[in-house]
């Protein structure tokens, strides 16, 4: 059975914040930032912006490029770790403002930066067991990180929403396989009610990032009994620059390979968001037959490998809704006066 | 804020501009009425889903915003007729300064507002500038 992406749709809000604006309040270099995280702005939030709102901008440009009935839809997941309502799904809001309701399923799922994946591999599951003809998955966040914090240079806002289905016409990037490597492993939390989440410094790289990367990554090329060389674009989970970059090059894949999806550099880390956001800059520009592989990871710790392939069907679809690259251009820069307001960091009295 | 009863009675024409049209005489009617005003008892309401482009009609800047609009000063608040014909008030997000009658916008989906931090969040229909 052929499973795989029918359409697909991001969002990433308009503002941004360049790295020397953080650097300067905090007394930090920014250039010493700028060239060890490979990130120069972020992403911010407008102030009437949420998880939810970006969840159904991404969702309704996902539908937009189907042009399915939205009634097919049997399942609405979506993925943050910035869920607006502790209870009270996300995924009611996206599915009724997608007009799915009411004849479905919807939950929320949280995972660090890999809910979004794990959405993805729900609606996989319930697509190939015929539970559903079509489901939607979301990962979407507006990421926090405290004030002063190495996160407040890379926690953006951003999401991408991915429509699973089986019908081989209606597929623009099949999903070969998937396969995923979970520990317990705290590298990165939030307690209930906390308002910004902590983490294990350099902690969460080797034992976190690096090593569920790596061994979800391998897990997938041995399963397939694929290569690096195999695929003409790969993605990987990208909290910053540097870590995709650096495991790519472990695991054999070229710079070459990583570039059209590496989009943190610009827009930082939209967590939930983020390797999505990297797998749509792909689809933006990949030609029918290309292979995209792709590993997603979030603390906690866990990862998602996807062995992708484009189809004829992603040239009819791509033009009808913004790409990444077009969604991404003609930010408003703000200071960091500005962008503390819109992230709630100051309040009024 | 309105109550969350009231609110959840208009979710599908604040999510999704959902109104209605008199298949008699073709008018179109947001929010939606069940009772076509210009034929009266011969007229045939059904739902319609407006395609949310319109335009500006009219504007102001608010500078002294009501309660739990505060941070959002200035702001837009706009007439706009959308194309199908109805006209409805709406906040438009954007600069002040680069607003103008006339104006072609498209509806995206945000916050509405709150009821504090606790309370229920209210989502719904804003307008932006139609190529932003």
């Amino acid at each position: 059975m052929t499973i795989g992406i029918v359409s697909y749709g991001a969002y990433v809000p308009r503002y941004r914040i360049k790295v020397e604006e953080i650097a300067q309040v905090w007394g930090d270099n920014a250039e010493a930032l700028k060239s060890g995280l490979m990130v120069y702005e972020k992403s911010v939030p407008d102030i009437d912006e949420d998880a939810a709102t970006i969840a159904v901008e991404a969702a309704r440009y996902a539908m937009i490029r189907s042009g399915v009935d939205p009634e097919r839809i049997g399942a609405v997941y979506t993925g943050s770790e910035s869920h607006p309502y502790a209870v009270k799904p996300t995924s009611t809001i996206v599915a009724q403002a997608i007009g799915a309701t009411p004849n479905m399923t919807a939950a929320d799922f949280e995972f660090a930066c890999k809910a979004g994946t794990a959405a993805v591999q729900a609606c996989m599951g319930l697509v190939s067991s015929g539970m559903v003809d079509l489901g939607m998955a979301i990962g979407a966040d507006v990421s926090q990180g405290a004030p002063g914090d190495a996160l407040e240079y890379t926690a953006a806002a951003g999401g991408v929403a991915c429509l699973i289905g089986k019908n081989e016409s209606e597929i623009a990037a099949i999903i070969e396989d998937t396969y995923s490597f979970t520990t317990d492993t705290p590298d990165f939390w939030r307690r209930e009610g906390m308002p910004y989440p902590e983490h294990g410094g350099r902690f969460t790289g080797e034992p976190g990032y690096f090593k569920h990367v790596t061994n979800g990554a391998k897990g997938l090329l041995e399963k397939l009994g694929t290569k690096p060389k195999d695929y003409d674009y790969v993605v990987f989970h990208q909290p910053n620059g540097k870590f995709p970059t650096k495991v790519a090059k472990s695991l054999g894949f070229t710079k070459a390979q990583i570039a059209p999806g590496l989009v943190v550099p610009k827009i930082g880390n939209t967590y939930s968001g983020s390797c999505l956001m990297g797998i749509a800059a792909t689809l933006d520009q990949a030609k029918p037959g290309d292979r995209i592989f792709a590993t997603a990871f979030g603390s906690g710790a866990g990862s998602d490998a996807f062995s992708i392939t484009v189809t004829d069907r992603i040239e009819e679809i791509r033009n009808r809704a913004p790409t990444v690259s077009e969604l991404i251009k003609d930010p408003i820069y703000i200071d960091y006066a500005r962008y503390a307001k819109h992230k709630g960091k100051i309040r009024r009295s | 804020m309105a109550s969350v009863p009231r609110f959840w009675r208009g979710i599908g024409s604040r999510y999704n501009l959902e109104g209605t049209r008199c298949n008699e005489c073709g008018e179109y009617f947001y929010p939606p009425r069940n009772f076509c005003v210009n034929c009266r008892r011969v007229g045939h309401i059904e739902p319609y889903k407006f395609k949310g482009t319109g335009e500006i009609i009219s504007y102001t800047v608010i500078h002294t915003a009501a309660e739990g609009f505060e941070d959002q000063t200035p702001y837009i608040l706009a007439i706009i007729q959308l194309d199908e014909g109805p006209r409805l008030t709406s906040q438009v997000i954007g600069n002040p300064e680069n607003i103008h009658i006339r104006m072609r916008v498209r509806s995206v989906f945000r916050k509405l507002g709150e009821d504090g931090e606790g309370g229920m969040i209210y989502y719904g229909t804003k307008f932006v500038p139609e190529h932003e």
